[in-house]
């Protein structure tokens, strides 16, 4: 097994695109916290982790649980992320359609999550169940649950 | 973004979770890479080696919870500033040996008892190790050196007074044993 390379290279590759997908999913306010919070756990639990884990969908995977459990602590749903595309990091490129993000963000949380994660961090359905905690069909199934409600609200 | 990496720093400075923490320096070598652990300075790397590979080893051998800390790292960028100005004649911060072992160390840990502007042997360096029959070993202590400038290994000779090897190269070795005074 090769060993894990230094986690700055984790930040330094990944940490634009969890800062992204936070903000889509919890909001511009709320992504900092949320932020900080999956990458102290994502430290506190890298020594053990195997290196033939797709690190990247790792750390999103972390992200999405965090987003989650900030939508249940506030026990409401994600006030929907208008200016997603308003990032200041140059480094990330997310697409500007207002509309289409707000649509996202007013989805249902299960299809909201499989959404992003789907389409803003380019992850397999067997990741998205991880992160979200379900088998790979019912993510599949949140998955096009979600889009055809987008496609009916954006038509 | 900037804001958001230093304060996740901190933070994992403050929960124990810095296992690795590094920054480079200017030096009138080129840069050097510095990394200390909560024990205290682990590695020093020279010009003219790759960052990322000092980097990967110490990801292997001590901790994969490697970050870029200069905050960490102040009072060693201090120290070596005032070295290369020839301001500061000896380094008063705690080491972390645990990237050497057994003959290794106890050289190394000679070395670092050589006073500013003194030489020694590779020979009584072996001796002080406890097998002075070891001098290519001694020489291979010192060429293994993770903590160079600061564990002055540049401060040992050959018997006859040849300058031996230096990983940063003898231009630097003899640059350095100049500014200390040392060299004839």
């Amino acid at each position: 097994m090769t060993p894990l390379p230094p986690f700055q290279i984790l930040l330094d590759r990944h940490a634009a695109d969890v800062m992204a997908v936070l903000r889509g999913a919890v909001g511009r306010s709320d992504a900092e916290d949320c932020f900080q919070e999956t990458f102290l756990a994502a430290l506190r639990a890298y020594p053990k982790l195997s290196n033939d884990r797709n690190l990247r969908g790792w750390l999103l995977t972390i992200a999405h649980r965090k987003a989650i459990d900030h939508h249940r602590a506030n026990g409401r749903r994600a006030v929907p992320v208008a200016n997603v595309g308003e990032v200041e990091d140059d480094t990330i490129e997310l697409p500007r359609d207002d509309g289409i993000w707000a649509a996202v963000g007013a989805l249902p949380p299960k299809q909201r999550a499989a959404v992003t994660l789907r389409y803003a961090s380019d992850l397999p359905h067997v990741e998205i169940a991880a992160a979200l905690g379900c088998s790979p069909e019912a993510a599949r199934r949140s998955l096009h649950e979600g889009m055809k409600r987008l496609r009916k609200e954006l038509a | 973004m900037k804001a958001s990496l230093q304060h996740l720093t901190d933070r994992a400075a403050a929960e124990g979770l810095l296992d690795v923490a590094y920054a480079t320096t200017d030096s009138p070598f080129g840069p050097l890479l510095l990394a200390t652990t909560p024990r205290g300075l682990v590695r020093l790397s020279l010009p003219g080696y790759d960052p990322d590979e000092t980097l990967e080893e110490l990801a292997a051998r001590i901790s994969p919870r490697v970050l870029e800390a200069p905050a960490q790292l102040e009072e060693v960028r201090r120290e070596l500033g005032l070295y290369f100005e020839g301001k500061l004649r000896h380094f008063d911060l705690p080491l972390d040996w645990s990237l050497s072992k057994g003959f290794r160390r106890r050289a190394l840990r000679a070395i670092d008892r050589i006073p500013y502007g003194k030489t020694r042997s590779y020979t009584q360096i072996a001796t002080s190790a406890g097998n002075e029959r070891a001098v290519r070993a001694a020489g291979t202590a010192c060429g293994s050196n993770p903590i160079p400038i600061v564990v002055p290994c540049h401060r040992v000779l050959r018997s006859g007074g040849g300058l031996g090897g230096y990983g940063g190269g003898l231009p630097m070795k003899e640059a350095l044993l100049e500014l200390e005074g040392s060299h004839s």
